[in-house]
């Protein structure tokens, strides 16, 4: 029964993962972009969804309608500002740049909030603490569940933008080969530049979940940024239900190692990341011995 | 007015003169062909006309108005569609999801997937496959069909058969047809001589950035086209204004 619930606790716990992964994922897979400030972004979007329903005694769900909009804004003025001009001087540029651009974002909420630890817990009431159970043992929280939904929903909804609106394929193309998209009447540049918006969008749900379920300071972005990374690179970087399944993977690590350690919690997610990223590399390697063993195998026979 | 008309057209890649103030005009509804060596500037003469270079100087027009200054995707929208030589193709996507792009983003018209199917009826079993695992036919197949789809009143086609088998070429040049029949202004980029010859109305031939020979396609000669492609005349006519 520990076992079941520990189970079911990491994948719920996985479902938060792959949420604060969408926008990193999404912009690795799409636009090509390593957005160092992931992190740091979904940090911002919390103290901005804090100060609304703090000012205004609103739920986080509600400001979000301020929010989105905004953050979406700060998306297109991030591609159009930063990602653009340092994606053209090479591509590692936007790495170094995005690096520096979540040092200025941490010091500057530093700088605003000071040190102290916020939380958007007590502004949703009852949600933060309440649960469903489903046994007389296993309790699922509501909130966690909510997360869960709320990321499949959204990887969900990314994945038929892609697929079947024209924005969507318009990202695709770009993404792929901007000169030909212009070639055929995209506008590659306002293109990537919905993209980010798009992106940062998934960023403040992120942000808001995030803050939500636990506290947040204003240096705790790269915590989220090594987590996110983690789900998107088990997932396959780039791949969006892959980035759920390697939420999921990360979740479940860390419920079955605080099972076999009270402290192995970090440890066995960060463990299972780079068991996972060298089995990789081990199995190209191998599979490439393997098929270099079966021609010369065929040149002497 | 013609469709499509260059004016001292200069191009240049960084140092590289690639360009040297070509103007040529093409008639709506004519066809044709340009040819010369490698290097001697066809793609980047077609790439320029389709916005993609931005020109040193000189001036590209259509139906008379002046384009030179539009980028590439609002030309689409003035009805100018490249083929880009090497297809170019969106390969993570399907040949539906490339059609229906160009459709959705090009210039309003009466192209429509179904109707590039029926023109390239290759295309329909592989409707829904990735381009990327496309035979070569069928991708240049997609790549016309893609900028059909934007509805050109000028259609650039750079290359269309290299790197293709010549049963593939003749399927393609085939589909083609019955849009040479319906009278869509085209410029043509060809290496075979025979095929550029047949397929046009008029050739122009370049050469080292230059127009070297112009002429209606029925009149001029191949020797004529093979002396001006490998610029062999040059000399003696250099040392007959030198005598003269």
């Amino acid at each position: 029964m520990t076992l079941l619930n520990a189970i079911i606790q990491g994948t719920l716990l996985g479902g938060y993962y792959a949420m604060i992964a969408v926008g990193l994922s999404f912009m690795v897979g799409v636009m090509r972009i390593i957005n160092l400030a992931h992190g740091s972004l979904a940090i911002f979007a919390a103290f901005f969804l804090l100060v609304l329903s703090q000012k205004f005694g609103i739920s986080p769900f509600l400001a979000l309608v301020v929010v989105l909009p905004a953050m979406a804004g700060i998306g297109w003025l991030l591609q159009r500002g930063i990602l653009e001009r340092s994606t053209r001087a090479g591509p590692l540029v936007p790495i170094l740049s995005t690096f520096g651009l979540a040092i200025v974002i941490d010091n500057l909420l530093f700088e605003q909030f000071g040190a102290n630890t916020q939380s958007l817990a007590p502004s949703i009431g009852s949600l933060s603490y309440d649960s469903w159970a489903l046994t007389d043992t296993i309790y699922v929280g509501k909130l966690a569940v909510l997360t869960f939904a709320a990321a499949v929903a959204l990887l969900g909804g990314l994945q038929l933008l892609l697929s079947y609106t024209t924005v969507g394929l318009a990202i695709r193309a770009t993404s792929e080969d901007p000169d030909t998209a212009e070639l055929i009447g995209v506008n590659a540049r306002a293109i990537n530049a919905t993209a980010a918006a798009i992106a940062l969008v998934t960023v403040a749900i992120a942000g808001m979940f995030l803050a939500m379920r636990a506290t947040f300071d204003p240096y705790a972005g790269s915590l989220q940024l090594i987590f996110a990374f983690e789900a998107a690179v088990i997932g396959g970087t780039g791949s969006l239900w892959g980035t759920l399944v390697g939420g999921i993977v990360l979740g479940l690590a860390q419920s079955m190692g605080a099972q076999i350690h009270p402290q192995g919690f970090l440890i066995a997610g960060h463990a299972v990341f780079l068991l996972i990223l060298f089995t990789r590399r081990f199995w190209t390697v191998q599979s490439f011995k393997l098929l270099a063993g079966m021609l010369v195998g065929s040149r002497t026979a | 007015m013609s469709a499509l008309a260059v004016e001292g057209l200069d191009v240049r890649h960084g140092l590289l003169q690639a360009v040297h103030g070509v103007s040529l005009q093409v008639a709506e509804g004519e066809i044709v062909a340009l040819v010369g060596a490698n290097g001697a500037g066809k793609t980047t003469l077609l790439r320029t006309i389709a916005g993609a270079h931005a020109p040193y100087s000189g001036k590209v027009l259509l139906e008379g108005e002046d384009v030179t200054a539009v980028p590439a995707h609002k030309r689409v929208a003035k009805g100018v569609a490249l083929v880009p030589e090497g297809r170019k193709l969106f390969t993570a996507m399907t040949v539906d999801e490339n059609l229906r792009l160009a459709g959705a983003v090009g210039r309003k018209g009466d192209w429509t997937v179904d109707r590039v199917l029926e023109t390239f009826p290759m295309l329909k079993a592989r409707r829904h496959a990735r381009c990327g695992g496309l035979s070569g036919g069928e991708q240049q197949a997609t790549a016309i069909g893609r900028a059909l789809m934007t509805n050109p009143r000028v259609l650039l086609l750079d290359e269309v058969s290299l790197g293709l088998s010549p049963l593939a070429v003749d399927l393609v040049y085939a589909s083609l047809k019955g849009l040479i029949e319906s009278r869509t202004t085209i410029l043509l980029v060809e290496q075979d001589l025979t095929r550029a010859l047949g397929v046009s109305q008029r050739v122009i031939c370049m050469l080292e950035g230059r127009i070297v020979l112009e002429g209606a396609s029925r009149s001029v000669t191949r020797e004529q086209v093979t002396e001006a492609y490998f610029g062999l005349g040059r000399d003696h006519n250099a040392s007959a204004g030198k005598t003269s």
